[in-house]
Parts: C-alpha cells; sequence; structure tokens
C-alpha cells in the first residue's frame, strides 16, 4: 500500500471537483435557450416540392414499406396528365422512430426529414400529420432535383411518345 | 413553582426554536447539495420553481406528502410504519446537547444555549448515533425485500467498523477538555480549536462521521446501483421523505458535534458567537456534499478493510501518544 500515493490521490480529486463549482454549466436552458440543429437533423419529416413547385411525391408507397413501424399510409391518385400523386398522405408521428428509412426509400426525394425536433403534443392525436401539415414550399435538401426530368420521362404522353426521352436501352450492346 | 415554570418555558421555547430551524435548513441542505453536486458536475441543478429554485423543498414536500403511501404485502406493518419516524427522531434529538452559543443573559437571568448541558453530553451523542442505526436496521427487515434486507445488514455491518474509530477519535478531545460536556469541550477550546492540538483525531474523526452519515463514498446501505436504493426501497411517499430528512438532519447534527468538539464550537473574531457556529456547521457541511461530488463508493470489503485494520489501530495509537504527551508536559 502506497500510503503516500492515495492520499495525494483522494486530495487531487477534491481539488478538481471544487475548480469544477466555478465553470460555467454547460446545460442549456431548454425553453428559453434552444440549440440550432444541424440542416441535416433527423426529426419531423416534411414532404417537398420539385423546382417547378409540384409536389414531389409519386405515391409509389416505398416510404411505407421501409418504415419499420407501419406509421405512414397513403392514397395513391393519377392526376389528367398522367402524373401520379398521393390523394391524401398521412405520417403517424406517435409512433414514427426517426430511423429515417422512409427519406432513404424515396425516390423522388419527397419526404426528407426537417430539423424541427418541438413536437411535443399533449393529445397523441394531434400528432397525426396530414399532408397539408407536411407539405412545405421549398425543395428540401437537393432542391433542384427533379425525378421525372432525371428518370427522362416526361409525363404529357404515355412512355416512349417524349420528345426528351432516350430509346430504350438494347441489353445486348457491351458498350457502357 | 414559578421558577420551574421559566425553565420549562424557555426549553420549550429553544427546542420549538431548534426545531423549525434545523428541519427548514435540512430541507435547504437538499436544495444545496442538489444545486452544488449540480456545479461540480457542469449542471445547474433545480433551478425552475421560485427564483433560483428557492421553493424546491416546497414542492419536494407536497410531492412527497401527496404520493400514495404504499406497504409491501407481508411487511412487518408497524415496524414498517415507524422505522423512518425513528431515522428523523434520533438524529433530531441529538441537538438537545449542542451548545450553539455561550450563554446569554436576558431580563437578569442567565440562558444556556443549549437545550440541556448534560454533563455526560458527549456519550449521549455517541449513543444516540449508534441507535440511528435501528431505523435503518428495522426498516430493511420490516420490508420483505431482499434488497432492502441487504442494505440493513450492510448499514449494521457498516455501524461496527466506524463506531469504534469514532469513540476512539473524541477520547483525546475529552482528554484535553477533561469532561465529557460538550460546553466544557467548548470552552475547553477557546485559544486554539482542538483540530489544531489533534489533527489525527480530527482528520478520523471527519472520515467516521462521514460513514456514520451514510453518504458516499460510505453509502453502502443504499448502494444505488447494486442493491436498488438500499434499505428504503420500499419506502413511498412521505416514509421516504423521513428517511430523506433524517439524513440530511444528521448532515447538520454531524457537522455541529464536528464543530463542537474540533473546530472550537462558537469560538471566533468579529462575529457574533452563534454566527460563528452557523458558519462552521454550514461549512462541515459543505465537505459532506464536497465529498459526495468526489469519491466514488468504497466496496463492502473495502470499507471493513479501512475501518478494521487502518482507523482503528492509527485512532487507538492517537490516544496513546496524545496521553503520553499530556502526561510528560503535566497539563
Ligand atoms: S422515420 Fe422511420 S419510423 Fe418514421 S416514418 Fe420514416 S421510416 Fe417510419
Ligand atoms: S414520399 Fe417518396 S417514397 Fe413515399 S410515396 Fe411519395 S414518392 Fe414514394
Amino acid at each position: 500500500m502506497n500510503l503516500w500515493r492515495d492520499i495525494k490521490g483522494t486530495l487531487q480529486a477534491y481539488a478538481v471537483t471544487f475548480g469544477y463549482l466555478f465553470r460555467k454549466p454547460t446545460t442549456i436552458q431548454y425553453p428559453e435557450e434552444k440549440r440550432t440543429p444541424a440542416p441535416r437533423y433527423r426529426a419531423r419529416m416534411v414532404l417537398t416540392r420539385d423546382p417547378d413547385g409540384r409536389e414531389r411525391c409519386v405515391a409509389c408507397h416505398l416510404c411505407s414499406a421501409a418504415c419499420p413501424v407501419d406509421c405512414i399510409s397513403m392514397q395513391a391518385a393519377e392526376a389528367p396528365d398522367g402524373r401520379r400523386y398521393a390523394a391524401w398522405f398521412r405520417i403517424n408521428f406517435a409512433r414514427c422512430i426517426f430511423c429515417g428509412l422512409c427519406a432513404e426509400a424515396c425516390p423522388t426525394l419527397a419526404i426528407q426529414m426537417s430539423p424541427e425536433y418541438e413536437i411535443c403534443k399533449r393529445d397523441p392525436l394531434s400528432l397525426v400529420y396530414e399532408k397539408e401539415d407536411l407539405l412545405i414550399d421549398g425543395g428540401g435538401k437537393d432542391s433542384d432535383y427533379d425525378f421525372y426530368r432525371h428518370a427522362g420521362i416526361g409525363v404529357a404522353n404515355r412512355r416512349g411518345g417524349n420528345a426528351d426521352e432516350y430509346g430504350p436501352v438494347d441489353p445486348g450492346a457491351l458498350v457502357p | 413553582m414559578t421558577e420551574l415554570l421559566i425553565t420549562a418555558t424557555l426549553i420549550l421555547v429553544k427546542l420549538i426554536l431548534i426545531f423549525a430551524v434545523v428541519l427548514s435548513l435540512a430541507a435547504y441542505m437538499v436544495l444545496a447539495e442538489r444545486k452544488i453536486l449540480g456545479r461540480m458536475q457542469l449542471r445547474y441543478g433545480p433551478n425552475r420553481v421560485g427564483p433560483f429554485g428557492l421553493c424546491q423543498p416546497l414542492a419536494d414536500v407536497i410531492k412527497l406528502l401527496t404520493k400514495e403511501d404504499l406497504v409491501p404485502a407481508r411487511a412487518d406493518r408497524v415496524m414498517f410504519l415507524i422505522a423512518p419516524g425513528m431515522a428523523s427522531l434520533i438524529a433530531l434529538l441529538s441537538f438537545a446537547v449542542v451548545p450553539f452559543s455561550p450563554p446569554v443573559t436576558l431580563f437578569g437571568r442567565e440562558i444556556p444555549m443549549v437545550v440541556c448541558d448534560l454533563n455526560i453530553g458527549l456519550l449521549y451523542f455517541l449513543g444516540l448515533s449508534s441507535l440511528a442505526v435501528y431505523s435503518i436496521a428495522l426498516g430493511g427487515w420490516a420490508s420483505n425485500s431482499k434488497y432492502a434486507l441487504l442494505g440493513a445488514i450492510r448499514g449494521l455491518a457498516q455501524l461496527i467498523s466506524y463506531e469504534l474509530s469514532m469513540g476512539l477519535a473524541v477520547v483525546p478531545v475529552v482528554l484535553s477538555a477533561k469532561s465529557f460536556s460538550l460546553t466544557d469541550i467548548v470552552l475547553s477550546q477557546a485559544d486554539w480549536p482542538n483540530m489544531v492540538r489533534h489533527p489525527v483525531a480530527f482528520v478520523i474523526f471527519m472520515i467516521s462521521v462521514m460513514a456514520e452519515s451514510k453518504r458516499t463514498p460510505f453509502d453502502l446501505p443504499e448502494g444505488e446501483n447494486e442493491i436498488v436504493a438500499g434499505y428504503h426501497t420500499e419506502y413511498s411517499g412521505m416514509r421516504f421523505g423521513l428517511f430523506f430528512v433524517g439524513e440530511y438532519i444528521n448532515v447538520i447534527i454531524l457537522g455541529a458535534m464536528v464543530t463542537v468538539l474540533f473546530l472550537g464550537g462558537w469560538h471566533g473574531p468579529l462575529l457574533p458567537p452563534i454566527v460563528w457556529f452557523a458558519l462552521k456547521v454550514l461549512a462541515v457541511a459543505f465537505c459532506f456534499i464536497w465529498t459526495r461530488g468526489t469519491l466514488p463508493r468504497l466496496r463492502y470489503d473495502q470499507l471493513m478493510h479501512f475501518g478494521w485494520k487502518f482507523l482503528i489501530p492509527v485512532a487507538l495509537a492517537n490516544v496513546l501518544v496524545t496521553g503520553a504527551v499530556m502526561l510528560a508536559i503535566g497539563s
């Protein structure tokens, strides 16, 4: 037993805690002080619009299939111009675990996670968000992305009848 | 007859004063502890209820009083119900012998500022501090829960390993005061506090007192991460509150004892005696909180080892040496 070392080790700890007494606490006093979350913070989801201001969502159900807690539901519909959209779109945030799988699954970047983390409500039913609550005006992350243009398909005509459309890929060709 | 009446009234007034002061002090000790511990861990501690969280004790009391008072099935009901009361009561009783200021003269009467100046005050205190473990033992036993029982057993085992060194540490104090009365002990420290005259005894007493108060690093009876909450696992509501308050009253009374025995009681320059007394008690209480924020809990066997193989031999040697030196210089 090294007595001197033990005594020193004990007393040093006292000095450290006493020093901490005069440091500024790192606590964020929540309702008054708020931390700004990073832009990629994964909190409440939003539905974004494409650069032309139309709804990006094509009601493909991929997000609701990916969701591990099955909290997304929707009804698909088709506009007169052939473009699909969600007649209604509902996320139950009382069940959502904010895993981000829906945002990852979405091919049109319609559903995205936003940094809005203050969604504490007294009534769980008020946590069920409808499409109107979810839709925002901007494009969110990657706001230039337009699924239809990227996929090379205009929606005025059926597949194969559009001017800016590539021809079908020849599966036998070796050219990349 | 009137003489008797006046004395009785005086004692009653002093009792009520002490009761009120100690209880409210205990409530605010809880707040102080939470705040100081918070600052030591770079948090704020409670600061929402009232300005700076000063109404927090009130909120805590309301919460504890309105909670359900559960008695576990097949618990020893009577024992279970009285154990928490014992914890607070015994802690409060010790205050009867603590002199907190020199006698004051009021209307031509000399009023001693102590409820009862027993000539065996020190022994009374030591006796009560041993009794205090009964509340833990009975509470733990009556709960009919293994965790509570383990806590109670630890409390008892802890008692025998620190009581001895605590008793031995006060022997030099008694030797130099030549009295068991706490007032005489304070008076004997008029020029030098015992802390300077008997430093080894002071350190041993401080350590034993920490063990006596059952707080870190000696909070084995309630070691949260092993036995849930130890002896008060099964308690809820105000009965838990009584254990809790008892702990803080204990901190105050032990602070008062350290002050009286080693820090020179009310002696001090400039300020009035009662202020000195209060300051010293609060300083010791701060040390308790500081220790809680600093040291981790000892293991069961480490405590035994430390108590029996280190503290007691050192305390014994200290008594012998002190006695020999006192004989030699003939004081
Ligand atoms: S974040 Fe996860 S849980 Fe929430 S809606 Fe998306 S997939 Fe479902
Ligand atoms: S949000 Fe994305 S994944 Fe979900 S239905 Fe709409 S387009 Fe499909």
